[in-house]
């Protein structure tokens, strides 16, 4: 296994990226309200094959920052800046029906819920084929075959009489399954996943794991995997981006990040799992506080309220994003090195 | 999804031998009667004890509804009394039925054709220019008195520019050949199309002041509905796949969003068999709703009773067709 990630791994610095996401700032700006800036200044690469996460709490910009790669931002009231390249091409500039023809054939993407993401009237077969019909000009009657085979290829048993079958007829972990299927029938470059297992039971969330790590490995397909659970993404993802309130304050592959964090936040993230092989009795150790959402970073390090070891700067000066060959840190005072 | 069908149907004769009795005792509780209404005020006492014992009125109430209600399950309501004397009551209600079918149908045809589109682009176009006019336009057609709206929409279209006719179903000089009592279809199954162009001039008038009303509410419940569907998560998940408008606005927000209309549609159909009896008024139409007046004035018991009798079950055999519509509709419906 660590073979597989190490071949994706050199195989991927060796090309260009594939999605390319600079400098992403999304301010909501309401009516009568002061502007909030909900993700600022974003940048990271995706090269093909490649499994990149974006950990961080409810509320710290890394839906938004989905949406707007998918350009799926409502038009008013949301002011969108920077750059996310595809192949060369900023997204952001391109018109609302070069982004239809784009979204479901070169960018794919699942979400949370999948049962309030699935349309409890129509059939399942029908949502998968209709990806086609739009993308591969297909007919429905054409597509049919093409559906249940992706079905097949999710683990859904029994493809034939799911096609036929309605949201609600469905168990929660075949429902995430028949969107992956609806995200994947195009064979989209590029697969965002959104908390996409958030909703699922322990078991199943395993299991839609293990799936889809099979599927991006199998078709070269550059993963966007967005999470709040660190534990989620250990098995998966090959390079980690960590978002606190807008920004990333911590960047790394996967196995030099989680065994030696830097960013007290990033720390505090681990520590916080809840450990099977722990001793009994153990209390898990929670961040105190909440993300803030009072211009957290201006003239100050937004974590610096919640942090375990603040010094002087931290509430002085914004920290700089220091960039290191793979690794990046945003931080005054970094957890030592010690293990 | 037959069983739903008998099990509604079932319901459907209970709900109406309770309103039959209802109909019964409220019809006899009104001050006046029929005697007084047939003779006059100043008949001797001879004369009305002989028209009640003639009409079986001289009998107690009970006994009278065991009579009504023995009959009536044969078909038999007794003759009319006062808005066409003599007549079979069911038969003034067969004659006059297809008029108020006609012109409610056209007007729920008119409500839907307007309101589902107008609601769609009103939500889509959310706080616009657009959005505020229509729902201001729809408070106004709820609020202004269909009676009001029809002499109004008479006397400017009718009388002042003289674009349709004044009343009335059809104009008499055609002499058009009557198959089913329905005029425009009749007008089409004869191919007498000027008859059914005809028919069609005199629906113009009297289904739009009917339609108001549905018009106003089927457009609100479309409006509120395709907000809220449009902010649900399937939404978001067919624009992530890159669907067409025209996909996502039809298969994925108007096929949900029709739900509530369509239960609104059924209770509607309600309002309409009310707002067609002032409609059919000033329209001189010869529906049931001018029946139903006259026949009130007069007290008709047998009359009123089988147009309020048959309109209550046309209103609950639409609404189980609107359930058919539902569990069509909503795959989840028909699984529970």
């Amino acid at each position: 296994m660590t073979e597989t990630i190490e071949n994706t791994r050199t195989r991927g610095h060796s090309e260009e990226p594939l999605l390319s996401v600079r400098d992403l700032t999304v301010t909501f700006t309401r009516q009568g309200e002061k502007p909030f800036v909900a993700v600022d200044g974003v940048s990271f690469d995706v090269r093909p094959g490649q499994t990149v996460g974006l950990v961080g709490e409810s509320g710290c910009g890394k839906s938004v920052t989905s949406l707007a790669i998918m350009g799926l931002l409502p038009q008013r009231g949301v002011r969108v800046e920077g750059e996310v390249l595809y192949g060369g091409t900023n997204l952001l500039t391109q018109s609302k029906e070069q982004m239809r023809d784009r979204r479901g054939r070169d960018l794919g993407m699942i979400f949370q819920d999948p049962l309030s993401s699935l349309n409890p009237v129509v059939p399942i077969g029908v949502q998968v084929t209709e990806v086609l019909e739009r993308h591969k000009g297909l007919s429905r009657k054409a597509a049919t075959p093409l559906a249940r085979e992706m079905l097949d290829k999710v683990g859904i048993p029994d493809p034939n009489r799911r096609l036929k079958d309605y949201p609600h007829q469905l168990s929660g972990g075949m429902r995430q399954r028949a969107l992956i299927a609806m995200a994947l029938a195009c064979a989209p470059k590029v697969l965002i996943a959104d908390e996409p297992t958030t909703a699922l039971d322990v078991t199943i969330q395993a299991q839609i794991l293990a799936l889809l790590k099979e599927l991006v490995e199998d078709s070269g397909t550059a993963l966007v995997m967005i999470t709040h659970d660190l534990g989620v993404v250990a098995g998966l993802v090959d390079r980690i981006n960590v978002l606190y309130a807008g920004r990333i304050v911590e960047r790394g592959d996967r196995h030099p990040l989680f065994a030696q964090p830097r960013h007290p936040y990033t720390h505090g993230l681990l520590s916080s799992i809840p450990r099977l092989d722990g001793e009994r009795g153990t209390k898990l150790t929670p961040i105190p506080g909440s993300v803030s959402d009072n211009l957290p970073w201006a003239n100050a390090c937004a974590f610096a309220p919640r942090c375990s070891q603040p010094i002087d700067v931290c509430v002085e000066k914004t920290p700089e994003f220091v960039e290191d060959g793979p690794r990046a840190l945003r931080c005054h005072n970094p957890v030592e090195v010690s293990r | 999804m037959l069983r739903f069908i008998l099990r509604r149907l079932l319901q459907m004769v209970g709900v109406v031998v309770v309103l039959s009795l209802l109909v019964f005792l409220w019809l006899r509780s009104l001050p006046g009667g029929t005697v007084s209404a047939i003779l006059g005020e100043k008949a001797t006492p001879a004369r009305r004890a002989a028209l009640e014992k003639a009409l079986g009125l001289d009998q107690p109430l009970y006994v009278q509804y065991w009579q009504f209600l023995k009959r009536a399950v044969q078909g038999q309501f007794g003759s009319s009394t006062g808005v066409q004397p003599g007549v079979d009551a069911m038969q003034v209600f067969v004659q006059r039925f297809p008029a108020t079918l006609e012109l409610s149908f056209f007007a729920l045809l008119f409500a839907i054709a307007a309101g589902i589109p107008l609601g769609y682009m009103a939500a889509r176009r959310r706080t616009s220019w657009f959005d505020n006019l229509s729902v201001v336009g729809s408070l106004i057609g709820v609020a202004v008195p269909v009676f009001f709206l029809a002499f109004l929409l008479k006397y400017w279209f009718a009388i002042n520019l003289h674009w349709l006719p004044v009343s009335g179903r059809q104009d008499p000089s055609l002499d058009a050949t009557r198959v089913t009592g329905f005029f425009v279809l009749d007008g089409l199954l004869t191919r007498e199309y000027d008859a059914a162009w005809d028919a069609l001039k005199h629906l113009i008038l009297p289904s739009l002041a009917l339609a108001t009303i549905p018009f106003a509410v089927i457009f609100r419940i479309t409006r509120a509905s395709v907000l809220d569907v449009m902010d649900e998560d399937y939404v978001r998940t067919a624009e992530s796949k890159g669907l067409t408008n025209k996909v996502i606005r039809g298969r994925h927000i108007l096929r949900n969003a029709l739900l509530p209309v369509v239960t609104t549609i059924g209770l509607q159909t309600g309002g309409l068999l009310v707002g067609a009896v002032l409609t059919e008024r000033v329209f001189s139409w010869g529906g049931i709703g001018e029946a139903v007046a006259v026949a009130f004035t007069r007290r008709d018991y047998a009359v009123l009773q089988v147009c309020i009798l048959m309109a209550a079950i046309t209103f609950v055999v639409i609404n189980l067709l609107v359930d058919i519509a539902y569990a069509v509709i909503d795959p989840r419906v028909r699984t529970r």
